[in-house]
């Protein structure tokens, strides 16, 4: 069966690298644009995980992956966090928000194909 | 989908996200302290990085990161955004617009300012910081080496390791390895759990990395009724025979490694796994696998009676009971029926669509209005009674046409705020070569109007924009002489009035010097020395063909490009263009333009046997004028006379040329139009035929530009009939020819 993963981004171009790259691997692919959004789809798909960025209109992926982490049926969905640069506050927000892991842009589709291996089973 | 369309996508965000940088700075340049504008100035920026990150634009990624420091040190309230900073950033915007620009047409940029503009961010950034605070980062730096906090070792009490073995990894295996032996202690927290990672994932990835042998310490199991399903029991000791380095093991802990206890050393020559008889236990790659996931809450809920079975039930209830929630509560979700329907209102209330294919189906609907009007013409001219069902049929369909035009109209409004966004980047741009200080301020932004009224309102306006900055505003210095404030501003408006866009362009100048151009005028022939002129009319000769203000051309706004081409352009677009001026006080440019290019509510008429369609927008009111209020005024300017006032009287088939002399105005129907200049005239016409929506089809596309004609059309019955330019008639009976080599001449 195909895993499904959920990604959140705003930018318009990281959800078409995101959507090209995954379904290129074998993935089924849901798309939100912010945390408000992803956390209205996460309700109907239920995916294996979730990628999402962290600067998002609305809701930022911070509030986005408390969001799942509060959410009974979802919160143990790995989630992996988007982010631009290596840097450790961004990072160590995203931890205690309760990420799993992390990808640094620029985007590489090899980095992101792994890293959900990594997370998924 | 390719990289080449996404890199396009790419392009078109970067241009969305321009504007919404803009519009933010110019919005925190007015006094805006909300933090959602600082955050959404941000986004655009840092969304503008990410993308160019993924294509290897390395010069807009630099650039990008430079100005995103800057803009988080605001963000954070580092730094108060003030007028002087806010310059640099509206400037920084600038350049990265021309970065964007740069990269997608392979142009260049003033490297100069970029490194200029690096330098003033990087300072703003540093200069509101703590002493001895952190450098704007050069460049991302790499992944930090994960570094795991200092493990405590688990095996005080006594340790009871049970080796797992990897059966089914098989094609991960590797040959006999050369290299070194690790012992590996992991002692995951409950919040590894909690935040989606698994110790057996954890595991299986080592594993990969050599030759493994695991033993789980299940000491901290308590009995079953006292279980915390969610609490972490289990530590593992793994002895990992590997070419990899002790980094390498640690990276697969990256996720994880703040929320176990991890330790990783070389291990000594044979100390491995005898100390202890241990009974290995097959490690169950089922818990991996979802579609086994039935057979898994199965075994969790049976009681284990034999230790190792217990503890694989163990593992799975510590490692896999979040999932199993998760699963169980999908099972009952799967039931509701309400679960499309979210799916589906999260979908996407935009689509994109290709521009032509929205041009097509705007030519089609009007070839449909045209169809329409000639089918319900012949069915009149064939049944006199109108109460046949066809009739009624043909009404509604009549309306139908009417209301998919509209629709399809609507698809291409668009709102004017990025052409008025433009508008401020060249006020900057201009105002600093001249050294003015000046500020745009823009009003109704969202008003609507059709895609190409937009494109083609660009041009004229940045020229005006450019005449106001450069002609306009007096320098700050005059300005304090005059008592001004010593920022000029220039007001750029939009809104709708009665069905056409009204553009209005004021500055707060000098205003038209009335003499200057009057002796400009006289130079260059444009007007006799005698020329008895209203304010109002001299104003109005900027617009003349070859008329020029500026004393020497400069580079900003004399590019050989008068207001008369200006004009031209507005008239292109079937819109007019006037102006007002207050010496002292600025002057107002008042361009009013349709909403739409393509379709037209007239008035069909009659004159001289021709038939012509008027303006809807233009008629104040029609009248059939009685010969008691027709008043002789001159040899040939008639009068009439409605309600107490005076208005001249315009023969249309006069001014057109169809007849020599005027007809006689009681067998007419007059027009009361109103023209830009604000006046009335009453045009006269022979007979009304009705009122029609038109769909204009362009005289000069097809045939030449025709003085007071502004494009025709294709009536019911399929005869082309003209578009009556309603200003350009008045105009004509202003004194002034249709003929524009004529000109002012005529009023000398």
């Amino acid at each position: 069966m195909k895993k499904k993963v959920l990604t959140v981004d705003d930018s318009r171009t990281i959800r078409n690298m995101l959507l090209v790259t995954l379904n290129n691997a074998g993935f089924e692919t849901i798309q939100a644009e912010d945390g408000i959004e992803g956390l209205e789809v996460l309700e109907g798909c239920n995916p294996d995980v979730i990628v999402t960025d962290i600067n998002m209109p609305r809701l930022d992926g911070f509030g986005f992956i408390e969001g799942v982490r509060r959410n009974e049926k979802y919160r143990a969905v790995p989630i992996l966090v988007l982010t631009t640069e290596s840097d450790a506050e961004k990072k160590n927000r995203a931890r205690q928000a309760g990420a799993t892991g992390w990808i640094v842009k620029p985007f590489d589709p090899a980095k992101l194909i792994d890293a959900i291996e990594r997370v998924t089973a | 989908m390719d990289m080449n369309e996404i890199k396009e996508i790419f392009f078109q965000e970067c241009e969305e996200q321009l504007a919404e940088l803009e519009s933010g700075l110019l919005k925190l340049n007015d006094g805006d302290r909300d933090p959602e504008t600082v955050n959404a100035v941000f986004r655009a920026v840092h969304s503008i990085k990410g993308g160019a990150g993924a294509f290897g634009l390395d010069d807009l990624v630099a650039f990008a990161h430079v100005f995103e420091t800057t803009l988080d040190c605001v963000r954070s309230n580092k730094l108060e955004p003030n007028h002087d900073v806010l310059k640099v950033m509206l400037k920084s915007a600038d350049v990265l617009a021309d970065l964007v620009s740069a990269s997608r047409d392979g142009g260049s940029v003033d490297e100069s300012r970029t490194r200029g503009l690096v330098k003033e961010l990087e300072a703003l950034a540093k200069g509101e910081l703590p002493a001895g605070g952190h450098d704007a980062p050069k460049a991302a730096p790499a992944a930090p080496a994960p570094k795991a906090e200092t493990p405590a070792p688990t095996d005080d009490s006594g340790f009871q390791p049970i080796p797992f073995t990897f059966e089914g990894f098989g094609d991960d295996e590797e040959p006999a390895i050369e290299g070194a032996t690790y012992e590996i202690t992991f002692k995951p927290r409950r919040e590894l759990y909690a935040k989606g990672n698994e110790a057996a994932l954890l595991l299986r990835d080592l594993s990969r990395l050599g030759e493994m042998s695991i033993n789980c310490d299940m000491d901290a199991l308590p009995a079953l009724d006292k279980m915390d399903p969610e609490a972490s029991y289990f530590a593992w000791k793994i002895s990992l025979k590997t070419t990899k380095s002790e980094d390498d093991i640690r990276a697969v802990f990256e996720f994880a490694e703040w929320d176990c206890e991890l330790e990783v050393k070389v291990a000594e020559e044979n100390t491995s796994d005898e100390e202890l008889p241990m009974t290995p236990v097959p490690f169950d790659l089922s818990i991996l696998d979802d579609s086994a996931a039935p057979a898994e809450e199965e075994k969790a809920a049976a009681p284990a009676e034999d230790p190792a079975a217990n503890a694989v039930a163990a593992a799975e209830t510590a490692t896999g009971v979040a999932k199993a929630v998760a699963r169980a509560a999908e099972k009952k979700e799967a039931a509701a029926p309400a679960t499309p329907a979210a799916a589906a209102a999260a979908a996407p209330q935009t689509i994109r669509v290709d521009l032509d294919r929205v041009d097509r189906l705007i030519n089609l609907v009007g070839e449909l209005v045209i169809n329409q009007a000639m089918l319900s013409q012949s069915v009149i001219e064939n049944d006199n009674t109108g109460t046949s069902s066809i009739n009624m049929g043909l009404e509604e369909l009549q309306q139908l046409t009417r209301e998919i035009q509209d629709s399809v109209m609507a698809i291409r409004a668009q709102p004017v705020k990025p052409v008025f966004q433009r508008m401020s980047r060249i006020v900057r741009e201009v105002a600093d070569m001249v050294g003015k200080q000046i500020r745009l301020v823009t009003e109704g932004e969202n008003t609507e109007v059709d895609k190409t009224v937009i494109d083609k309102l660009a041009e004229p306006l940045t020229h005006m924009i450019r005449n106001a900055v450069d002609h306009g505003i007096e320098s700050p210095e005059k300005r304090e002489t005059a008592g001004k404030n010593p920022e000029g501003t220039i007001k750029l408006s939009a809104k709708h009035r009665s069905g056409r866009i009204l553009i209005e362009l004021q500055d707060d100048g000098a205003g038209i010097n009335r003499e200057r151009v009057r002796q400009k005028a006289i130079d260059n022939d444009l007007i006799a020395a005698d020329a008895n002129l209203s304010d109002d009319e001299i104003d109005n000769l900027i617009f003349m063909p070859g008329f020029s203000t500026a004393d020497k051309i400069s580079d900003i706004s004399g590019r050989g490009v008068g207001m008369d081409v200006v004009k031209r352009s507005i008239q292109a677009l079937g819109g007019r263009i006037s102006i007002s001026s207050r010496p002292g006080f600025g002057s107002t440019f008042t361009m009013s333009l349709p909403l739409t290019l393509a379709v037209l509510d007239g008035m069909v008429v009659t004159v001289a046997g021709q038939t012509l369609v008027v303006p809807l927008t233009a008629i104040v009111e029609t009248l059939q004028p009685e010969a008691s209020a027709i008043h002789s005024f001159g040899a040939t300017q008639r009068l009439i006379s409605i309600r107490n006032s005076f208005c001249p009287l315009v023969d249309v088939g006069r001014v057109l040329n169809y007849r020599a002399t005027q007809a006689n105005p009681v067998e007419g129907v007059a027009l009361l139009v109103e023209s830009e200049g604000g006046g009335q005239r009453a045009l006269m016409v022979d007979a009304i035929q009705g009122q029609r929506q038109v769909v204009i089809k362009s005289l000069e596309a097809n045939y030449t530009n025709v003085p007071g004609i502004a494009a025709a059309t294709i009536l019911g019955d399929g005869r082309v009939a003209l578009i009556l330019d309603v200003d350009a008639v008045v105009a004509a009976s202003r004194g002034q020819s249709l003929k524009p080599e004529m000109s002012f001449a005529a009023t000398g």
